[in-house]
């Protein structure tokens, strides 16, 4: 199976997801870069972390108006999955992928810790892999991780099953709304998440509880990945 | 030329901590009487043409494709500012 890593200046967490996508599917990903107007076909296309263009203006910004963001709104409409991880989720949600905005920490802080996640949705096609209502354990790494919507986007999301992880057992570290993580869009191809999967694949992160999204969205057991 | 200022809100209801922020450290300095802080932005603009129409629908663009999210943020045109 083939996966694609899309690149843009300032994100810094293109090669953890890279090294993810090479261990799990046995593949080295191709890499799209920013000025690029089509991608390769591929079963999974990923928006990785980091602060593209330096957060300017608002985080994924300017980001969600490059060329390569075209391509990538083009292969969602197509079917393909996409998943986009912290800033990802950023630039997918100002690229009107996802609804709703990402804003600053209610904190104010940076958060860099880990986190526990329930998988509110086991049915999407990035979420096959865990139990309904399963605790996950998950890195996150951000400033602008706040979840927000309006009530009626709130309220779609909630109805149509969308909203796939949200913060578990009082972990939210951002003060997203409704404790929401992760959500994916009406088709179900596009998930956008704050926390990183990516770091928490194999046994030496301490821990392989990201593996699921990725095995879901390319329809690997854990035997043949492991 | 035709300068323009952008000024970019949040929407009311919308969480601002950075404004929060701004109101304890008011109330630190010992500013007295101070209610609610609400942080925005600015953008001043200049534009080619005289046309403040063409300019207007142009501004108006420009802040639903980029400087504003209006998920979260309102926004006002002020044409030909200082």
């Amino acid at each position: 199976m083939k996966t694609a890593v899309v690149l843009l200046p300032g994100l810094n967490r293109d090669r953890d997801m890279i090294a993810a996508l090479t261990t799990i599917t046995g593949k080295v990903p191709a890499t799209v870069w920013q000025t690029e107007t089509a991608l390769p076909d591929v079963d999974l296309v990923v928006v990785p972390g980091g602060f593209s263009f330096g957060d300017y203006l608002r985080a994924g910004a300017i980001a969600a108006r490059s060329p390569v963001m075209r391509a990538v709104a083009e292969a969602a409409a197509k079917g393909v999955p996409v998943l986009g991880v912290c800033n990802g989720f950023q630039i997918l949600c100002e690229a009107g992928l996802l609804p709703g905005a990402l804003m600053r920490n209610a904190a104010l802080r940076f958060v860099c810790r880990e986190v526990k996640l329930e998988v509110t949705n086991a049915r999407t096609r990035f979420s096959t892999a865990y139990e309904q209502g399963q605790i996950i354990r998950c890195p996150v790494a951000h400033h602008d991780g706040n979840y927000f919507a309006d009530e009626a986007t709130l309220k779609a999301l909630q109805d149509h099953d969308r909203i796939v992880f949200r913060y578990a057992d009082g972990t939210n570290p951002n003060g997203a709304i409704n404790d929401i993580a992760g959500i994916v869009n009406a088709a179900g191809n596009v998930l956008g998440m704050m926390p990183h999967p990516e770091n928490l694949i194999e046994p030496d992160h301490g821990g392989t509880d990201g593996r699921g999204i990725f095995e879901s969205a390319l329809g690997v057991s854990q035997s043949v990945a492991a | 030329m035709i300068k323009a200022r952008i000024i970019v809100t949040l929407k009311t209801g919308v969480l601002d901590p950075q404004g929060k922020a701004i109101e304890s450290a008011l109330s630190n300095l010992g500013i007295e009487g101070v209610g609610q802080v609400r942080q925005g932005k600015v953008f001043d603009v200049t534009l080619e043409g005289d046309d403040a129409a063409s300019a207007k629908t142009r501004l108006d663009a420009m802040c639903e494709q980029l400087l504003a999210n209006t998920v979260i943020e309102n926004y006002a045109v002020e044409i030909d500012h200082g």
